[in-house]
């Protein structure tokens, strides 16, 4: 048997990756996770040293986009590294191996590494009609998600479809359709990696994380990682000096607009939106939304085609418009106006628990349970 | 007779199963069927048509600018909304970027794998495949040296003894005709590409913020500023920025995807003679070189029938029915209808067996996606169409690079009605918008050095200033083809929406007078060495980049007529 971590290195060597230029992508991960600097080394250190997990990845009612997110993965040769650290068993959209023998790798991960592999459902899982609204091989999505989550060490559930039902669970929710939490209750250790799509960024630091602590990162109440859901995007943005002062964009092309003024008027959801897209930013660090100059939709919250639409309509009943207000008080304020469950369950009690330093939940036991109910939209 | 079933075709977008007959080593009937369902057109009912681009556009992770653009053409449509020439090439700048990279994505990442034998790839000499390599392109990345580094990366990756995505595929079937060292060379080029999409795609999050699913999108025209003086807009930075990576983007193009994709071809010309299909060609036309209601297009629309060249029908969206003889929904007025997507009428109704099952009941109904049919006829839609009308009707550009692809591979013509012919021409479309996209590039920064900062009509922005009941259609060309949205608003809401797309056209089931889809005219005919292994099948159905998320959906179940209906 080979010694896995000179394996590592000689494969670094032979890529072109230099041990420091992959420090550097270690040091990156540790801050992108939050942690200190000096943890990049005990991350290289666990990444040599591991085998390749197998991953399981299932696509039911998606669009892809998170499979696409995940092919964007950023810091070329030391990324690369890290997803060759794992084996991808099973992905639809990028495996070479088609019907029945794409079926039977499916079955060979899920029989041969019964719990220790991790699966990454992708898309949501739909409940009407027994299922046919989504079969794979003949068989019905929910049949296949309750098997794969079944037997896996962890469930990852990537995008807002798979973590919270999303765009098919939109109001009327034509199909049945469900979250993984909601579609197979009781899956053991689940992760929410809402947004649509995800962002590569925080799918790779989730896994980092994980091959370097033996364990799933602490999470809010909605399942997502703090290190990447633990603060809104108004907190982060860097237009945020523009709504203290009290500057808006009013009309699209307009002065404010070009100078990068705050899109609160326009429509902003940023007050209520939890995530780190501001800090990380997309297609390694070119650019976010906001950045682009249009307001954020709020994508990486539960139900938020119906909770955070009209997207052009303005939160309203913030106090202090124009005046130095703070994080909590816009919170509070906007999400009465977007929507009475959201509010109950959801970003003021995890802002609060934020507020007041409480230590963020880990893992729930009940699957679901904080999760609020899907309701109709405004 | 074997009766093969395909499910999961993996390498797509969605949910496709085919089903085919395979008699004396041919495939002599097949079936086409998208098994998942979402209903997204259900969902739009009642929202503010300015945010319906964000739902479609979620339609698609994969073409993910797609949908927004035929929704926010669709709504403009409807209210009058005009939005200025910057609004138009910022447009023009994302569609074509995002038909550049998809393509190369389907070519190296989707497509590649049914014609390279990765493991054969192992036993290639690195010296004899630079000598390749530096025959076909003066690319850098080609010594001997670079070869046996990627061939050393593939060779620790399969000592591992975890394959992972390239585990128990069809590797040494017969079908795979490419010499070990033209494997070796087309791995080192399908890793590559998979940096080269990352980088190239960045044109799109300096456009929209971020890929997938951009987010500068707006009814009336672009949320992205422009002014050269500030730097929360774009400027002379920028613009400078994207120049690099549309260079970056034509480099790869030119000197490593063309060269790659007619070395491969030139090993399989027999698939000139395979995978004709419906031989009827639509395409809306794109790329609107002026601004207004009906302004030039860059690539044309027009219809071509019968494999006839000679003659280019103008495109009349009238013509457009959709059938569900074959398809999980039903009809009030009986399943033989064929109706317009203004009279769209659907109810899902599922009849098929319930899951787990082994067969479709092929006879009935069979799939997610309906039929559709333009004038009558099933037509084939995506890249072989459109260079197909463009050639016809005597665009210059095409028609010499059309030439050159077929001078170099010693084909005629009647070899682009073929599996190859949509592997070159999606080849050809790339290479063609990879030049293009300089110039809209450079109208771009001319109107910023004028001051011409327009990116919105504001005018038509509040739902107050729309009439209170209003019609409108949005067409586009997608990377898989011909995309149409229509839209019905009342009192500022969407009343009605409805979608017809690219791969239901292509993916669609039978029709009422039994006429296949063109997925399953064209397997028809299709060898297949190995009913257990039907890489054959493979080759073909991908030839049409499936994205079946976008084909299956479902419109309003009322029946409102949609007034006027115009293109662009």
């Amino acid at each position: 048997m080979k010694d896995p971590n000179n394996w590592f290195l000689s494969e670094l060597e032979r890529r072109g990756v230099s041990r420091r230029e992959f420090m550097g992508f270690c040091g990156v991960m540790a801050s992108a996770l939050a942690l200190p600097k000096s943890v990049g080394a005990k991350i290289a250190a666990e990444i040599a040293r591991t085998e390749k997990p197998v991953l399981v990845w299932l696509e039911f009612q998606d669009c892809a986009g998170n499979s696409e997110s995940f092919l964007r993965a950023e810091r070329p040769s030391a990324a690369d590294v890290v997803l060759d650290t794992l084996s991808l068993d099973y992905h639809e959209t990028i495996m070479a191996a088609a019907g029945k023998q794409a079926e039977e790798n499916l079955q060979k991960a899920v029989k041969e590494r019964a719990g220790k592999y991790i699966a990454v459902v992708e898309g949501s899982i739909p409940t009407g009609e027994n299922g046919a609204y989504c079969c794979i091989g003949g068989r019905a999505a929910i049949d296949m998600a309750r098997e794969v989550c079944g037997g896996a060490m962890a469930t990852i559930a990537i995008g807002t479809c798979a973590a919270y039902g999303g765009l098919p669970a939109a109001s009327p929710n034509p199909t049945g359709a469900l979250s993984v939490a909601d579609a197979v209750p009781g899956v053991k250790n689940l992760i929410n990696l809402p947004a649509c799509p995800a962002n590569v960024e925080n799918l790779t630091a989730l896994i980092v994380y994980f091959l370097t602590f033996k364990k799933l990162p602490p999470v809010d109440s909605y399942r997502r990682p703090l290190f990447a859901y633990g603060k809104s995007i108004h907190d982060n943005c860097e237009r945020r000096a523009h709504y203290d002062a009290g500057q808006y964009v009013e009309n699209w092309g307009d002065e404010g607009h070009r100078t990068g003024y705050c899109l609160y008027k326009m429509g902003c959801k940023g007050p209520v939106a939890y995530q780190n897209c501001p800090v990380v930013r997309w297609n390694g660090g070119t650019n976010w939304p906001i950045g682009c100059g249009h307001p954020c939709i709020g994508c990486a919250s539960p139900d938020f085609w119906d909770k955070m639409s009209p997207f052009y309509q303005h939160l309203s009943g913030i106090p202090g418009f124009g005046v130095q207000s703070n994080i909590d008080t816009v919170g509070v304020w906007a999400t009465v106006g977007v929507g009475a469950a959201f509010a109950a369950h959801g970003v003021i009690s995890l802002a609060k628990r934020w507020k007041e330093g409480q230590p963020a939940r880990h893992l729930p036991e009940e699957p679901g349970k904080e999760v609020p109910e899907k309701g109709g939209r405004p | 007779m074997t009766h093969v079933v395909v499910d999961p075709v993996t390498r797509i977008e969605g949910h496709l199963r085919i089903e085919a007959e395979v008699d004396g080593g041919k495939v002599s009937d097949a079936w086409s069927s998208a098994t998942m369902f979402r209903g997204v057109e259900l969902i739009l009912k009642g929202r503010d048509p300015r945010d319906a681009w964000a739902f479609t556009q979620r339609i698609c992770g994969v073409c993910t600018t797609v949908h927004a653009i035929a929704s926010i053409r669709a709504v403009e449509n409807a209210v009058g909304a005009a939005p200025p020439p910057n609004a138009r090439l910022l447009r023009n700048l994302i569609i074509a970027s995002q038909c550049v990279q998809d393509h190369v994505i389907h070519f190296y990442h989707l497509h590649a794998l049914d014609w390279v034998d990765i493991v054969s790839a192992l036993s290639a000499d690195p010296a004899k495949t630079s000598v390749l390599a530096q025959s076909i392109s003066d690319w850098p990345l080609s010594s001997a040296k670079y070869f046996a580094g990627v061939q050393g990366r593939v060779k620790a990756f399969v000592a591992r003894g975890q394959l992972g995505p390239f585990a128990n595929a069809y590797w040494g079937h017969p079908a795979y005709k490419l010499p070990a060292e033209a494997n070796l060379m087309a791995v080192a080029h399908y890793l590559e590409a998979l940096d080269w999409q990352r980088e190239v795609i960045k044109m799109h999050a300096i456009l929209g913020g971020k890929n997938p699913h951009l987010q500068s999108f707006l009814v009336g025209g672009m949320a992205t500023p422009i002014d050269p003086d500030r730097q929360a807009s774009l400027n002379a930075g920028t613009i400078a920025q994207m120049r690099g990576l549309i260079a970056k983007a034509r480099d790869f193009v030119t000197r490593v995807y063309i060269p790659d994709l007619l070395a491969v071809a030139s090993f399989y010309k027999d698939w000139a003679g395979y995978g004709a299909g419906v031989g009827n060609y639509l395409v809306y036309g794109e790329y609107p070189e002026k601004d207004g209601a009906s302004p030039p297009l860059f690539l044309p629309a027009g219809v071509i029938r019968k494999r006839d060249l000679s003659k280019v029908e103008t495109f009349d969206p009238s013509k457009i029915t959709e059938q569900v003889k074959h398809s999980w929904y039903e009809y009030g007025g009986g399943d033989d209808k064929a109706l317009h997507p203004s009279k769209g009428e659907t109810k899902p109704r599922y009849t098929g067996p319930k899951p787990p099952y082994e067969r479709l009941e092929t006879a009935g109904k069979y799939s997610w996606l309906k039929s559709p049919r333009y004038d009558g006829e099933p037509m084939e839609v995506g890249p072989l169409s459109r260079m197909l009308v463009a050639y016809a009707s005597g665009h210059p550009r095409v028609k010499e690079l059309v030439g050159a692809v077929l001078g170099k591979l010693s084909v005629g013509p009647e070899a682009l009605f073929s599996t190859l012919g949509r592997v070159g021409a999606r080849g050809i479309e790339t290479q063609l918008l990879a030049e293009k996209m300089d110039d809209w590039l450079s109208e771009l920064a001319d109107n910023m050095g004028r001051r011409d900062l327009r990116i919105h009509d504001n005018s038509k922005w509040e739902p107050a200033s729309w009439p209170a009941e209003c019609t409108g259609a949005g067409f586009h060309e997608a990377p898989r083809g011909a995309l149409g949205h229509w839209v019905e608003i009342r009192d500022g809401r969407i009343a009605n929406y409805q979608c017809i797309v690219p791969s239901t056209w292509n993916a669609g089931p039978r029709d009422a007078a039994a006429k296949r889809g063109p997925y399953e005219e064209a397997l028809v005919g299709t060898p297949v060495h190995d009913p257990t292994k039907p890489v054959e099948i493979l080759r073909t159905v991908h030839s049409f980049d499936p994205c079946i998320a976008c084909g299956v959906h479902v419109v309003d179940t009322q029946k409102r007529e949609l007034a006027r209906v115009r293109a662009l």
